[in-house]
C-alpha cells in the first residue's frame, strides 16, 4: 500500500540534491540516537522488571563522566549539523551574480509574474532549463510565501518589502507552486505551476505576445509621474541623479548609511521622507496610490538599467541581466 | 473491590455545595476546578481537530467550506494551546500536588490562586463568545497584517480572551514562585525538592517574564483593529514582521511552559517505578533552568524565511541547537535511571514510556527545523505540524496523563483499572504515531500547512493520518471511561498505593483540607528509594 509513496519530492534544481543530502544525514544521525535511547529503555524495562513492586533498585545517584559525555557529544554532533546546514542555507539565499530576474506580486489569492521582456502570467511561471533564475517579489495585501518544493526554495512575501528566491532548474517539467504562509479564505487555492522549458522553447514562449518591456514601462512612468524633472541625470536637479546609483552605499540625512536596493527605491517612491539621502531637501512628494506594485517594479528595473556615467546603457536584451552591483543577499 | 464510602473528612467531602467549590481557596480543589475547564476545552479542541481530519481525508475541499475549515484549525489551536497545553500540567497537577510535595498547607496566596482561576474562566468565556459568534480564522498565531487589517472574523474577542488568560498564567507563576521560596517544610532544602517542583519553578519564571509580552502584543493587535494604530500595517509605516518577533518572543518560551512541567512529572514517575534515585538529580534540575533561560533566545527560528538577515538567522540557528542539549540531557538521565532499577510496570510508567518515545521524535525533528538549510524547505509544511504535535501532544499531553495516572489515587482516593490504563497508553501511542508520523513525510514532500484542499498525490498519507486520529480518539475516550468509573467503583487507594517517597504520599488519600495533620519534617532527598530496608533487586 505504501510502496507507491515517494519519500522525497522531485529534485528539479541544482540545490535540491544538496538539501536532500543534508536531510538524509540529519535523518540518519537522529534515527541512530532515537534507536539508541528506545533500545536502552526497552532493554532496561524488561531486564530489570520487578513484578512485586516491593523491591528497590541499586543505589546509583549519577555519574559526572556520563553527564559530561552526553552533554558534549550531542553538542558536537549538533554543531556538525549546524555547520553543514548553514553552508546549504547560504547557497539557498545567495543568488549568483548573473541571474534571469522575474518580478512577482502575491495577493489574495494569486501570484502574478512579470517577465522583464513584458510577458506576464498568473499562477504560472515559465523558466528556462539550466539558467539561474531569481524571482523578486512582494505582497499587495497580507503575508504570503512563495514555495516551490521541487526546487526546495521558499520565502515569505511581505507587504512593503521585496523578498527573493533563486534556483537553477535542472529538469524539464511542471512543478507545484504553493503559497506556504496562511493568507485567508483561499490560501490553499493560491497555487499554480512552474514550467521548466528548454531554453529555445522558453525564448519562443517569451517572445510570443506580451506588452512593453519592464524597462520601457518604467521609463514611461518615470516621465509620466514627473520623476525626470527633479532626478536629472547629471545631478543638477533637486533630487539625486539616478544613473549608476543602484547597488551603491548612500549616507542618509541622519548619518546612517543605506544600500540602494529594490526595497530602498520602493520606499523612497512611497515614503520619500523616511530615509532621505544627505544633502537633499525633503521636497519629494509621496507617490502612494499613484503607482501600483507592478509599476514600482518597472521603475526599479528602469533605474537599475540606467548606465553609470561614461558607460553604455545595458542593452535591453531578452531576459535582461542584473548589473553586477545588484545586492545579492536579496532584500534585507 | 470496595464500594464503601470513604468515611474520613477530606478535601472533597468536607463541604459539598456548589458554592463551597466556587469560593474555595484550597489549592487541591482549585486544581480540580482547572481540570473541569481544561477538559471542556480539550473536548472542544478535539471536535475541531476531528473536523480538520475529516476534511483532509479527500483532496478536494468538500466536507466544509474554506472559511469554515480555516476557523476549525484556528479554534482547534486556540483552545488547545491557550486553554489546554499551557494550564494542563501546572494549573491542574501543579496546583494539586506542588504544595503537598513541599509539605505546605496551601500555596502562598490562596485567594489570588482562586482569582487566577476566575481570570482563566473569563478569558475562556471571551474565547467561547468568539466561537459562538462565528469563530476566528487567523490561525492561532494571529499573524499581522491579516489579523489586524483584513480578517473579518472575531479576532477582537479571541485576542482579548487570550490576553485575559495570560494574567491567570502570570499570577499562577508568581504564586508558585513565592510558594516554593517561602512555604517549604522544615528540612526541605532546594536540593531535596522533588524535580516536579524544580520544573514548576522554572516554568513560573517563563510565565512571569514571557506572558506579559504576548499579552501586550495581542492587545496591540486589538488596538490596531479597533482604532487603526498602524503598528503592524505597512501602509501606515508599520512593520508586519515586528508582530512575529514579539509573538514568538513569548510563544517559543511558551513551548517550555507546556513541556517543562510534564518533564518534571516524568522525573517523579521514573524514579518511583524504578525504585531508584533519579540519575543525575542536579543535572536534571538545572537543565530545567537552562531551558527556561535559553528558551528566550531562540524566537527568531520561526522567521528564517520571513526576511531576517542571513547572519541573524545563523545566530538563532546556533542557539536553537544549543537549547536542545538540556532536553537531551534529561532524556539520557531518565533512561539511565531505569538501569539496575526494580522496575514496576504500572500504568503511570507506561505513559512515561510513551512520553519518552514521542518526545524523542519531537525533539530530534526539532533539529531539522533548527537547521537553516532544511528549514527553508520545511517551514510552514506538515513537517512542522508533525514536529510540534509530537512535542505538545506526544510530550505535554502524554506527560500530563503520566501525572494524572500517578496522582489520581491521591486526588480521588480511588484506583482505576491498571489493565485498562495500560491499554489506553498503548492505544494513544499507536494512534498518535499513525496520525502524525505520516505528516513528516507529507511535509518533506512539500504539503503546506493550513490547506483546505490539496493535490491528489498527498491523499494516501492524509488518509492514514485521519485513521490514526480515530484510534487516538478511542484512546482518549477510554481514559475518560475508566477514570470516571473509578470514582464510583474504584478500589480504595490508601495513602501510598505506589509505595512512593514524596511527602504527598505521607498524608491520606484524598488528603484532608489542610493537607497534613502536623507539618512534616524532611531529612533526606526526594528519591531515597534504595535506602528502604527491603530486598534489593
Ligand atoms: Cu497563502
Ligand atoms: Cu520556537
Amino acid at each position: 500500500m505504501l510502496s507507491g509513496i515517494p519519500l522525497f519530492p522531485e529534485q528539479a534544481s541544482t540545490l535540491a540534491p544538496e538539501v536532500d543530502a543534508l536531510y538524509f544525514f540529519v535523518t540518519a544521525v537522529t534515527a541512530f540516537f532515537a534507536l539508541l535511547v528506545v533500545m536502552a529503555v526497552v532493554i532496561f524495562a524488561i531486564k530489570y522488571r520487578d513484578r512485586t513492586g516491593d523491591r528497590v533498585g541499586a543505589p546509583i545517584i549519577g555519574s559526572i563522566g556520563l553527564e559530561l559525555s552526553w552533554t558534549i557529544i550531542p553538542f558536537f554532533i549538533s554543531m556538525a549539523i549546524f555547520g553543514w546546514s548553514t553552508v546549504v542555507f547560504f547557497h539557498l539565499v545567495r543568488a549568483p551574480d548573473q541571474t534571469l530576474e522575474i518580478y512577482s506580486t502575491g495577493k489574495q489569492w494569486m501570484w502574478r509574474f512579470q517577465h522583464i521582456d513584458g510577458q506576464s502570467e498568473i499562477n504560472e511561471l515559465h523558466v528556462p532549463l539550466g539558467r539561474p533564475v531569481k524571482v523578486i517579489f512582494t505582497s499587495e495585501d497580507v503575508l504570503h510565501s512563495l514555495y516551490i518544493p521541487a526546487f526546495r526554495v521558499k520565502a515569505d512575501a511581505i507587504p512593503g518589502r521585496y523578498s527573493s528566491v533563486w534556483f537553477t532548474p535542472t529538469k524539464v517539467g511542471e512543478y507545484h507552486l504553493f503559497c506556504a504562509e496562511y493568507c485567508g479564505t483561499k490560501h490553499s487555492g493560491m497555487i499554480g505551476r512552474v514550467v521548466v522549458m528548454e531554453p529555445n522553447e522558453h525564448q519562443a514562449w517569451l517572445s510570443g505576445g506580451g506588452g512593453l518591456s519592464m524597462q520601457a514601462r518604467g521609463e514611461q512612468l518615470f516621465q509620466q509621474l514627473g520623476c525626470a524633472s527633479c532626478h536629472l541625470p547629471d545631478g543638477s536637479g533637486r533630487g539625486p541623479a539616478l544613473p549608476g546609483r543602484f547597488g551603491t552605499q548612500e549616507t542618509l540625512a541622519n548619518g546612517a548609511t543605506v544600500t540602494v536596493n529594490d526595497t530602498y527605491i520602493r520606499e523612497s517612491i512611497l515614503t520619500p521622507q523616511m530615509r532621505l539621502v544627505a544633502g537633499y531637501q525633503p521636497v519629494m512628494p509621496t507617490f502612494q496610490g499613484q503607482v501600483n506594485e507592478e509599476g514600482l517594479m518597472s521603475l526599479i528595473e528602469y533605474i537599475k538599467s540606467l548606465p553609470t556615467a561614461g558607460q553604455p546603457a545595458a542593452a535591453p536584451q531578452a531576459g535582461g541581466t542584473a548589473p553586477a552591483a545588484a545586492v545579492q543577499s536579496g532584500p534585507r | 473491590m470496595s464500594t464503601t464510602v470513604l468515611p474520613r473528612v477530606n478535601y472533597l467531602n468536607v463541604r459539598t455545595t456548589v458554592a463551597s467549590w466556587l469560593l474555595t481557596k484550597d489549592h487541591k480543589r482549585i486544581g480540580v476546578l482547572y481540570m473541569i475547564v481544561v477538559a471542556l476545552a480539550f473536548f472542544l479542541g478535539s471536535i475541531f481537530a476531528a473536523g480538520v481530519r475529516i476534511e483532509l481525508t479527500t483532496p478536494a475541499g468538500d466536507f466544509v467550506s474554506a472559511d469554515t475549515y480555516n476557523r476549525l484549525f484556528t479554534m482547534h489551536a486556540v483552545f488547545m494551546v491557550f486553554f489546554v497545553l499551557i494550564p494542563v500540567v501546572p494549573a491542574i497537577l501543579g496546583n494539586f500536588a506542588m504544595p503537598l510535595m513541599i509539605g505546605a498547607k496551601d500555596v502562598a496566596f490562596p485567594t489570588l490562586n482562586l482569582m487566577s482561576w476566575y481570570i482563566f474562566v473569563i478569558g475562556f468565556l471571551f474565547t467561547i463568545a468568539a466561537l459562538v459568534l462565528g469563530g476566528v480564522d487567523t490561525g492561532w498565531t494571529f499573524y499581522t497584517p491579516y489579523s489586524s487589517n483584513v480578517s473579518a472574523s472575531n479576532v477582537l474577542l479571541a485576542g482579548l480572551g487570550v490576553f485575559i488568560t495570560g494574567f491567570s498564567s502570570i499570577l499562577t507563576g508568581l504564586n508558585f514562585m513565592v510558594t516554593i521560596h517561602r512555604m517549604r517544610a522544615p528540612g526541605m532544602t532546594w536540593f531535596r525538592l522533588p524535580l516536579f517542583v524544580w520544573a514548576l519553578y522554572a516554568t513560573s519564571l517563563v510565565m512571569i517574564l514571557g506572558t506579559p509580552v504576548v499579552a501586550i502584543t495581542l492587545f496591540m493587535v486589538v488596538l490596531e483593529r479597533a482604532f487603526g494604530f498602524g503598528i503592524f500595517d505597512p501602509r501606515l509605516g508599520g512593520d508586519p514582521v515586528l508582530f512575529q518577533h514579539l509573538f514568538w518572543f513569548y510563544s517559543h518560551p511558551a513551548v517550555y511552559i507546556m513541556i517543562l512541567p510534564p518533564m518534571g512529572v516524568i522525573s517523579e514517575v521514573v524514579a518511583c517505578f524504578s525504585r531508584k534515585n533519579l540519575f543525575g538529580y542536579s543535572f536534571v534540575a538545572f537543565s530545567s533552568l537552562a531551558i527556561a533561560v535559553f528558551g528566550f533566545l531562540v524566537w527568531a527560528h520561526h522567521l528564517f524565511v520571513a526576511g531576517i538577515s542571513p547572519y541573524s538567522a545563523m545566530i538563532f540557528s546556533f542557539l536553537s541547537f544549543a537549547v536542545a542539549i538540556p532536553s537531551a540531557v534529561k532524556t539520557f538521565n531518565w533512561t539511565a535511571t531505569l538501569y539496575q532499577g526494580a522496575i514496576w510496570w504500572r500504568a503511570p510508567l507506561m505513559w512515561v514510556f510513551g512520553f519518552i518515545g514521542l518526545f524523542l521524535v519531537g525533539g530530534l525533528t526539532g533539529l531539522f527545523l533548527a537547521s537553516l538549510g532544511l528549514d527553508v524547505h520545511l517551514h510552514d509544511t506538515y513537517f512542522v505540524v508533525a514536529h510540534f504535535h509530537y512535542i505538545m501532544v506526544g510530550g505535554a499531553i502524554m506527560g500530563f496523563f503520566a501525572g494524572l495516572h500517578y496522582w489520581w489515587p491521591k486526588m480521588t482516593g480511588r484506583l482505576y483499572s491498571n489493565a485498562l490504563a495500560t491499554s489506553a497508553a498503548v492505544l494513544v501511542f499507536v494512534g498518535f504515531n499513525l496520525t502524525f508520523g505520516p505528516q513528516f513525510i507529507l511535509g518533506y514532500l512539500g504539503m503546506p500547512r493550513r490547506y483546505h484542499a490539496y493535490p491528489d498525490e498527498f491523499q494516501v498519507l492524509n488518509v492514514l493520518s485521519s485513521a490514526g486520529a480515530s484510534i487516538l480518539a478511542a484512546g482518549y475516550t477510554l481514559i475518560a471511561c475508566y477514570l470516571l468509573y473509578s470514582l464510583w467503583k474504584g478500589e480504595e487507594a490508601g495513602a501510598n498505593p505506589w509505595l512512593a517517597t514524596g511527602l504527598e504520599w505521607k498524608t491520606e488519600s484524598p488528603p484532608s483540607p489542610h493537607n497534613f495533620e502536623e507539618t512534616p519534617i524532611v531529612n533526606e532527598g526526594a528519591y531515597e528509594y534504595s535506602k528502604r530496608e527491603i530486598k534489593v533487586a
